[in-house]
């Protein structure tokens, strides 16, 4: 019996250990990690990570969290000399454990089925393109096998629909459909599009070496 | 040596203990064929799901006009019901089956033991069609919602206790390696479940810390739950279909205290190159590199117990799956290792060669031996035959077949995908196009296995509706009865005397 006690302690004493030297000691040093100020070449000041807002910057992190971007993106700029990623243009510089400190979780990722988006708020600043390569991403990127998003959308075929204040409207190019067609982004997509272009890790933080 | 041998003999009990046998047998029967065929069941839902996922991955227009089948529900609901559905359904099983069987004990707690399943398949359930729903955490291998993984907890606590009770109260004094495994996969797996549960819908870690959290428990499930659980079976296994002692109790033990202290540490191998500490990646590295220990270990100690007998792998059902099992296991953990260095892992992370790596594990290793234990363990507990050796050729043949071409359709694609990912001459978009035949090569292979599947699901069901001939002997792939029957009659086991 004494030997089932010893054997479970042993066992139980393993997995803690790498609990603690794995998750909570690395924990407790982020903890100290805290947003920086950033002075702007014009003088005004930021602060860096930024606070999601609460209209549609943090609900659209739900979105991506819900549509399952994850599995194909990941959300972290490999060092310079270790893969492409700063060559590629993804970053100017590597991912920091500072720059998630206000992300709860971070979506990190393991996967690029599709390209790293850790600054997809910097390399890409236009709506129009988002909002199109959401509804059907052949239109923008031709052989991407990313899913279409038609179901945050609103269709309309041949009349243009009547705009709305705040809620944008896109004509589609010809060459995707040849009856004349508008798209109405729904909520979810102007959320999402919204957390899309905070994703920028742009400011220099010393501890990049 | 032979002291060892005298040892282990108690493994291959003589005749006399055939009625002792046929009574744990029956006392196990409504509780593990309860959760087999819930297993089952998971098997064959989790492979629709996943051969979605492929399919959306070439042919991403397929099933794409609903929010619940896009892609990034699909995947996740697929893994959850493969690791909580299936992997851990049917490792349950296995478990509770061997403990009763080494312990020598009539299973105790058995109406527990089915509400127990039953309310684990309500979690299942109740957690897929919330990850389908767009409530999942995108948080990998945790994804289910935290109401409904705290609740699972339950029955963690619940399976401490009776491991350690069957333990306590255990007729047979040896402890077999299986029991060590056995009685790991109960500690850790609840430990870890429970903790990272805590850790990631908490404040408790921080920012990346709770990514390290996320890997800590996401490698561990495979190496702290699925593989003791694995590994366990084939401890057992091998030796009683063979009829011959395990080759040494030591390395077994060893094998067992090295997987222990190195695998835990071994999961920040995930993070690599991202925005983590480097000691952190490189605690990840060597625990990786540590586990060729008890990977070696093992496979030494499995090959050198088959050694002379590798032809009754012709015959045996169990056998040829749960070698084919543990073979894989050493070239996965080998392949995890190496991946594990800074510059293999530099073109391997990010892409389809990781996914790969993690099929040859969880399927070609764990559900290979999974369905071998059930092939030995069902007939058992019903008392009848399997229908058909046909269809458990079919069954072994498409699984085989399909996880070979899977892993090294991926693995080839995948590592040339990481090759072209570095060299930013190649535009992004040429490598998701060249990246397409490797993908259909997977929704092949995986039909293949799902054609396995469904061959398994009838045999299982017919197993169930007790529609088989009486058991008198095991079902063999060949007639050559006279060289399988002395490790396999009545109760199976070993009249080796």
């Amino acid at each position: 019996m004494n030997r089932i006690t010893l054997i479970g302690a042993g066992i139980l004493f393993t997995v803690i250990a790498s609990l603690f030297g794995l998750v909570l000691i690395p924990s407790n040093q982020f903890e100290s990690m805290q947003p920086k100020e950033f002075t702007n070449p014009d003088g005004s000041v930021v602060v860096y990570p930024t606070q999601l807002d609460s209209w549609r910057e943090e609900p659209g992190s739900f979105v991506y969290r819900a549509m399952g971007c994850i599995y194909c993106h990941s959300q972290q700029v490999r060092p310079e000399g270790y893969g492409a990623d700063i060559e590629r243009g993804w970053g100017q510089r590597r991912s920091v454990p500072r720059d998630y400190v206000l992300q709860n979780p971070p979506y990190l990722g393991t996967m690029r089925t599709g390209p790293d988006l850790a600054n997809i708020g910097v390399r890409q600043t236009s709506e129009q393109w988002h909002y199109t390569h959401l509804y059907d991403p052949q239109i923008t990127s031709p052989g991407s096998v990313m899913p279409p998003f038609g179901f945050l959308f609103s269709t309309h075929k041949d009349v243009e629909p009547k705009s709305i204040p705040g809620i944008p409207v896109f004509k589609l190019p010809e060459s995707y459909d040849y009856r004349p067609t508008w798209i109405v982004p729904n909520e979810q997509a102007m959320q999402l599009v919204a957390y899309l272009a905070t994703l920028r890790q742009e400011h220099s933080l010393e501890e990049v070496k | 040596m032979s002291e060892n041998r005298v040892d282990e003999n108690r493994l291959i009990p003589d005749k006399s203990d055939t009625a002792t046998r046929a009574r744990i047998d029956h006392s196990c029967q409504g509780v593990v064929v309860f959760w087999y065929g819930s297993s089952v069941l998971w098997l064959v839902l989790g492979s629709a799901l996943a051969l979605i996922a492929s399919i959306k991955l070439h042919t991403p227009g397929f099933l794409a006009d609903a929010a619940w089948l896009t892609f990034g529900r699909v995947r996740p609901a697929h893994l959850n019901t493969m690791i909580y559905g299936w992997a851990s359904m049917s490792g349950m099983g296995t478990l509770l089956w061997l403990m009763a069987r080494l312990c020598k004990l009539e299973l105790p707690w058995r109406r527990i033991l089915v509400f127990a399943g039953l309310y684990w398949n309500m979690i299942v359930a109740a957690g897929t069609w919330q990850i389908l729903a767009g409530n999942g955490t995108s948080i990998e291998w945790l994804e289910f919602p935290w109401m409904i993984s705290i609740p699972l907890g339950a029955i963690f606590v619940m399976l401490i206790a009776l491991t350690i009770h069957m333990l306590r109260n255990r007729k047979e004094k040896h402890l077999y390696v299986s029991q060590w495994y056995l009685f790991g996969a109960t500690i850790w797996f609840p430990f870890l479940y429970l903790a990272a549960t805590i850790l990631i819908h908490s404040s408790a870690a921080v920012g990346v810390a709770k990514g390290t959290a996320n890997w800590w428990f996401a490698h561990n499930v495979l190496g702290l739950w699925l593989t003791p659980i694995g590994l366990g079976s084939a401890y057992y296994f091998i030796p009683k279909v063979l009829g011959r002692p395990i080759h040494s109790y030591y390395l077994s033990i060893i094998g067992f205290w090295t997987l222990a202290l190195f695998y835990n540490w071994a999961g920040t191998h995930h993070l690599i190159g991202g925005p983590i500490p480097a000691w952190l990646a490189t605690v990840g590295i060597v625990g990786s590199m540590m586990m060729f220990v008890p990977v070696l270990t093992v496979a030494v100690n499995h090959h050198m117990t088959m050694v002379g007998n590798f032809h009754r792998l012709r015959s045996s059902p169990t056998l040829r799956f749960i070698v084919f099992g543990a073979m894989s296991y050493t070239i996965v953990s080998i392949q995890g290792s190496l991946t594990a260095l800074r510059h293999v892992n530099e073109t391997g992370h990010f892409t389809h060669y990781t996914i790969a790596h993690a099929h040859l594990g969880v399927y070609a290793f764990y559900t290979m031996i999974a369905f071998g234990s059930m092939y030995y363990v069902m007939p058992r507990l019903v008392g009848r035959e399997w229908i058909s050796s046909r269809l458990i050729k079919v069954h072994f043949w498409c699984c085989a077949i399909g996880i070979t071409m899977y892993w090294i359709g991926l693995s080839w694609g995948g590592w040339l995908q990481g090759t072209w990912m570095n060299n930013p001459d190649v535009p992004f978009i040429d490598i998701v196009k060249r990246m397409v035949p490797y993908l259909w090569s997977r929704s092949i292979a995986g039909t293949l296995m799902t054609i396995g599947h469904f061959a398994f699901a009838i045999l299982v069901w017919k197993m169930i509706r007790r529609e088989g001939e009486w058991l008198v002997e095991p079902t063999l792939f060949s007639s050559d009865k006279e060289s399988a029957l002395p490790s396999e009659t009545v109760h199976g086991e070993v009249a080796k005397s």
